[in-house]
C-alpha cells in the first residue's frame, strides 16, 4: 500500500480542494434541503389543504395528483442537475487535485 | 471445492423438479384455477431454470472476497441501477402499492412518492463517498477512522438487525403470496425460496445475486408495461378519458361509500367517484405520515443491502450513474403503479381483491387474468401465471440481497475483521462466507416458518426506521462531521436502534388483547340485534344476503374471541400501546443523531480526528479508493 506516500493534510489545506469543497458542501446540502422540503410538502398538504388538492384541472385529473406525479419529475430533476453538475465540474476539478497529488509524491 | 460446488449447483434443478410432484398435490386454492396450474409451473420453472444458469455461470468467476461480495467491482452504472431496482422493488412494492392505489386510490399513491424520494439522499449523500471509502461492508465505512473492532461489532448487528427484520417480512409475504395465488403450502413456499436464494448467494455470490437482480427487475418492468398498455389502451392512452372512467365506475363508487360509511349518505354518485382521487381516504394521521415519510426517505439511504450495491461498481462516477438509472427505473415503475392500480379497481374491482387478500396484494396479479380474457381463458391464465412467476422471483431476489449483506457482517466484519484481527487467507475469507450465508439462510428459513401467521407487515417499516435510525447517523456522521467519532458512532446507533425498536414494541402496531375483545364484543352486539330482525320471518327472503354476511361476521369475531381469551396485555405486558405513532422515525430519527453528536463530543478519539483529512479527501477525490479486480 502507498498510503503513507500521501500527504493527506497537505492536500485538505490546498486552496483548490478547499474550494471542491466548499462548492460541493453548499451544493448538495441546497438541492438536500429543497427535495425535502418539495416532498414532505405532499403529506402535509393533503393532511392540512385537501380542498386545494381536489381542485379540478384537467377532467378528473385534480391538483393533488398533478401534485404527487410533479414528486417525481422534481426528484428526476434534481438527480439531473446534480449529475451534470457533478460530471462536469467536481469530478474535473477531482481529476486536477488527484493529478497534483501525484505530483507531489514523485 | 469448487468443482463439489459447482456439482452441488447442477443438482439444484433436479431438487427443484423433484419438488413438483409435491407441490401439485398440495394446492387446493388460490387465484390459479387447478387445471390452468401446470401453465404457472412452466413459467415458473423457466424464470427460476433462467436464474440458476446465471448462478452455474457466475460460480465459475467467484473465488475471491472481492469477486463473493463485490462481482469484482466490474458491474457497469446501468447494470447496476437494474440491480438496485431489483433489489429495492420488493413484492410489497410490486404487489403492495398496486393494491394499495385499487383499494384506496389517491392515498396508495402518494405512499409510494416517499420509495422514489428516498434514492435522493442516496444519491447526494451516500453513494459516491461510500464507494470511494469502503470496500465491502457498512462496517468498512464506519471502522474507516473509527476503532475498528468496535464500529465493526455495532455495524454489523445493526446490519443484521435491519436486514432480519426485512427478511421475514419478505418471507412470510412470499408465503403467503404464493399460497394465496397456486395454493401452495405455506411452508413448502418459504423453504423453496430458501433454497433457491441460498444457491444464488452461496455459489455465485455477488455476481449471481446481481444478475438475478437484473432480470427480475427487467421481468418486473415488462410486465408491469404491458399490464398498463392493454388497461389504458381501451381509452385511446388518453389520461382524462381514462380516469373518467375510474370516477364513474361502480365499483369504485361502491368502495368509496363503504370506505366513507355514515358521511357518504349526502355525497352524489359523481362526486363519490371523484373522492376516490383525492387524499385522506387510507392515511388518516398526518404525524404518522411525516414520521414514515422520514423513515423511507432517510431509511433507504441506510438500508446495508442497498448500500453494498455501491461497491459493485468500478468508481465513484459509476456509482453516481447507478443511482440516476434506479431512480430512472423505479420512478418509471411506480407511475405504472398507478395505472395498475385504478386499471385493477375499475376491471376487478375492490371486492374481488379483498376476499383474495385484505391487503390487496392480489390487484395487479387478478388485472393480469382479467386484461388476458379472465379466469376461464387460457391467455388471462398464462398471463396470470407469469406475473405470478415474477412476483415470485421478486421475493427471492430480494431475499438473496438481504442473506449477502447478512452474511458479510457475519464472515467479513465479525469473523475476519472482530475475530481474527484482518488476519485471514482469502481462500479462508471466502470459506467463511460461504458458510455464513448458508447459517443466515437456514435461520432465515426458519424464523419465515416460525412466523406463519404473524401479522409482519409493520416489520419493513421497522426495517426502514431502525436504518434510518441507527445506519444513517453513523455514516453521515462519520463522512462529514470532523468530531465524529467511535463514541458518537457507538452511542448513536444503539440508541438509535433500541429507541425505534422500543417505540414499535408500545406503539398500536402490537397487538392488544383487551381491545380485540372489546371489538370483537361488539360486533356480537351489534350482528346479533341486527340477526334478529333480519331473521323475522316477513323479511327472511330480502335479508337473505345479509344473513349469511352477518352469520360469518359473528363466527369471525367468536373466533377472535376465543383465540385471546384469558390474555389481557401484549407481548411485552401492556394493556393499551403507550406511544400512539405507528412509525417511531420522528423521534428515533432525531434521538440517532443527537446521540452521534453526544458520544462524539463525550469520548475523545484522537485517531478518528487525524484520520479526518484523509477521509475526507478520499470521499471526495477516489484516491486510492478499491479499484475493480484484474483478471
Amino acid at each position: 500500500m502507498a498510503d503513507q506516500k500521501i500527504n493527506w493534510a497537505a492536500i485538505d489545506n490546498d486552496p483548490e480542494f478547499q474550494e471542491l469543497h466548499r462548492k460541493k458542501t453548499r451544493f448538495l446540502w441546497t438541492l438536500m434541503v429543497i427535495s425535502m422540503i418539495y416532498y414532505f410538502m405532499l403529506p402535509i398538504m393533503a393532511a392540512y389543504f385537501p380542498e386545494l388538492f381536489k381542485i379540478k384541472v384537467w377532467g378528473p385529473m385534480n391538483v393533488g395528483l398533478l401534485f404527487a406525479l410533479s414528486e417525481f419529475a422534481v426528484a428526476g430533476a434534481i438527480a439531473v442537475i446534480y449529475a451534470q453538475r457533478a460530471n462536469q465540474e467536481f469530478d474535473t476539478m477531482a481529476r486536477e487535485i488527484i493529478s497534483r497529488a501525484h505530483r507531489l509524491k514523485g | 471445492m469448487q468443482r463439489f460446488l459447482i456439482r452441488c449447483l447442477a443438482a439444484v434443478p433436479g431438487l427443484g423438479v423433484a419438488l413438483l410432484p409435491v407441490v401439485v398435490f398440495a394446492a387446493d386454492t388460490g387465484a390459479v384455477a387447478p387445471q390452468y396450474r401446470i401453465l404457472t409451473f412452466l413459467v415458473f420453472g423457466a424464470i427460476i431454470g433462467l436464474t440458476l444458469y446465471i448462478t452455474f455461470w457466475a460460480a465459475k468467476y467467484t473465488h475471491s472476497t472481492a469477486e463473493f461480495y463485490a462481482a469484482g467491482r466490474t458491474v457497469s452504472g446501468l447494470q447496476n441501477g437494474w440491480a438496485i431496482a431489483g433489489d429495492y422493488l420488493s413484492a410489497a412494492s410490486f404487489l403492495g402499492i398496486a393494491g394499495l392505489v385499487s383499494l384506496n386510490g389517491y392515498d396508495g399513491f402518494m405512499y409510494s412518492v416517499g420509495f422514489l424520494v428516498a434514492f435522493i439522499t442516496v444519491l447526494l449523500v451516500i453513494a459516491e463517498p461510500c464507494r470511494n471509502i469502503g470496500k465491502y461492508t457498512l462496517g468498512d465505512i464506519l471502522a474507516f477512522r473509527n476503532n475498528r473492532r468496535t464500529a465493526k461489532t455495532v455495524a454489523a448487528f445493526s446490519t443484521i438487525t435491519v436486514s432480519t427484520f426485512y427478511l421475514i417480512a419478505q418471507m412470510v409475504g412470499g408465503g403467503v403470496l404464493v399460497k394465496t395465488l397456486i395454493g401452495i403450502d405455506y411452508e413448502v413456499s418459504v423453504v423453496v425460496v430458501g433454497v433457491l436464494m441460498l444457491s444464488y448467494v452461496v455459489f455465485g455470490g455477488m455476481k449471481a445475486t446481481t444478475w438475478v437482480q437484473i432480470v427480475k427487475a427487467a421481468l418486473l418492468v415488462l410486465a408491469s408495461t404491458l399490464l398498463v398498455f392493454f388497461v389504458w389502451a381501451p381509452y385511446g392512452f388518453s389520461m382524462p378519458a381514462f380516469l373518467t372512467a375510474v370516477v364513474s365506475d361502480e365499483k369504485v363508487i361502491g368502495r368509496v361509500a363503504k370506505l366513507l360509511g355514515d358521511s357518504a349518505s349526502n355525497m352524489t354518485p359523481a362526486q363519490l367517484g371523484q373522492r376516490f382521487l383525492e387524499p385522506g381516504l387510507l392515511l388518516k394521521d398526518p404525524l404518522d405520515q411525516l414520521s414514515l415519510g422520514m423513515a423511507l426517505v432517510l431509511g433507504t439511504a441506510g438500508l446495508p443491502h442497498i448500500l453494498m450495491r455501491f461497491f459493485t461498481v468500478p468508481t465513484a462516477q459509476a456509482a453516481r450513474k447507478s443511482v440516476i438509472w434506479a431512480m430512472i427505473i423505479i420512478g418509471g415503475f411506480y407511475v405504472l403503479t398507478l395505472f395498475l392500480g385504478l386499471g385493477a379497481a375499475i376491471n376487478v374491482g375492490a371486492a374481488k381483491i379483498s376476499a383474495f387478500d385484505k391487503g390487496g396484494n392480489m390487484a395487479a396479479p387478478l388485472l393480469a387474468q382479467f386484461v388476458g380474457g379472465g379466469a376461464d381463458s387460457i391467455l388471462g391464465n398464462l398471463f396470470l401465471a407469469f406475473v405470478a412467476a415474477v412476483a415470485f422471483a421478486t421475493i427471492v431476489a430480494v431475499v438473496a440481497g438481504l442473506v449477502l449483506a447478512s452474511a458479510s457482517a457475519m464472515a467479513h466484519d465479525i469473523y475476519v475483521g472482530v475475530i481474527r484481527g484482518d488476519h485471514a487467507t482469502p481462500e479462508e475469507q471466502v470459506r467463511a462466507a460461504r458458510i455464513s450465508a448458508l447459517i443466515v439462510g437456514v435461520v432465515s428459513i426458519g424464523l419465515g416458518i416460525m412466523a406463519k401467521g404473524q401479522n409482519v407487515a409493520h416489520l419493513v417499516g421497522l426495517a426502514f426506521a431502525v436504518a434510518a435510525s441507527s445506519n444513517l447517523p453513523a455514516v453521515v456522521m462519520t463522512l462529514y462531521w470532523k468530531r465524529c467519532n467511535t463514541g458518537g458512532v457507538v452511542l448513536g446507533m444503539v440508541v438509535g436502534a433500541v429507541t425505534a425498536i422500543g417505540l414499535v414494541m408500545v406503539s398500536p402496531n402490537m397487538t392488544y388483547p383487551l381491545e380485540k375483545i372489546a371489538a370483537a364484543n361488539n360486533v356480537l352486539q351489534e350482528d346479533q340485534a341486527l340477526l334478529t330482525t333480519a331473521l323475522a320471518p316477513a323479511r327472511q327472503a330480502e335479508m337473505s344476503k345479509n344473513i349469511e354476511k352477518l352469520s360469518k361476521e359473528i363466527s369471525a369475531a367468536q373466533d377472535e374471541l376465543k383465540k385471546y381469551e384469558g390474555q389481557t396485555t401484549s407481548l411485552v405486558g401492556l394493556q393499551a400501546p403507550i406511544f400512539m405513532m405507528k412509525n417511531p422515525g420522528i423521534v428515533s430519527i432525531p434521538a440517532g443523531f443527537l446521540c452521534v453528536i453526544i458520544g462524539s463530543l463525550l469520548f475523545r478519539d484522537k485517531r478518528a480526528e487525524e484520520m479526518w483529512d484523509e477521509l475526507y479527501v478520499r470521499q471526495n477525490t477516489g484516491l486510492q479508493a478499491e479499484s475493480s479486480a484484474s483478471h
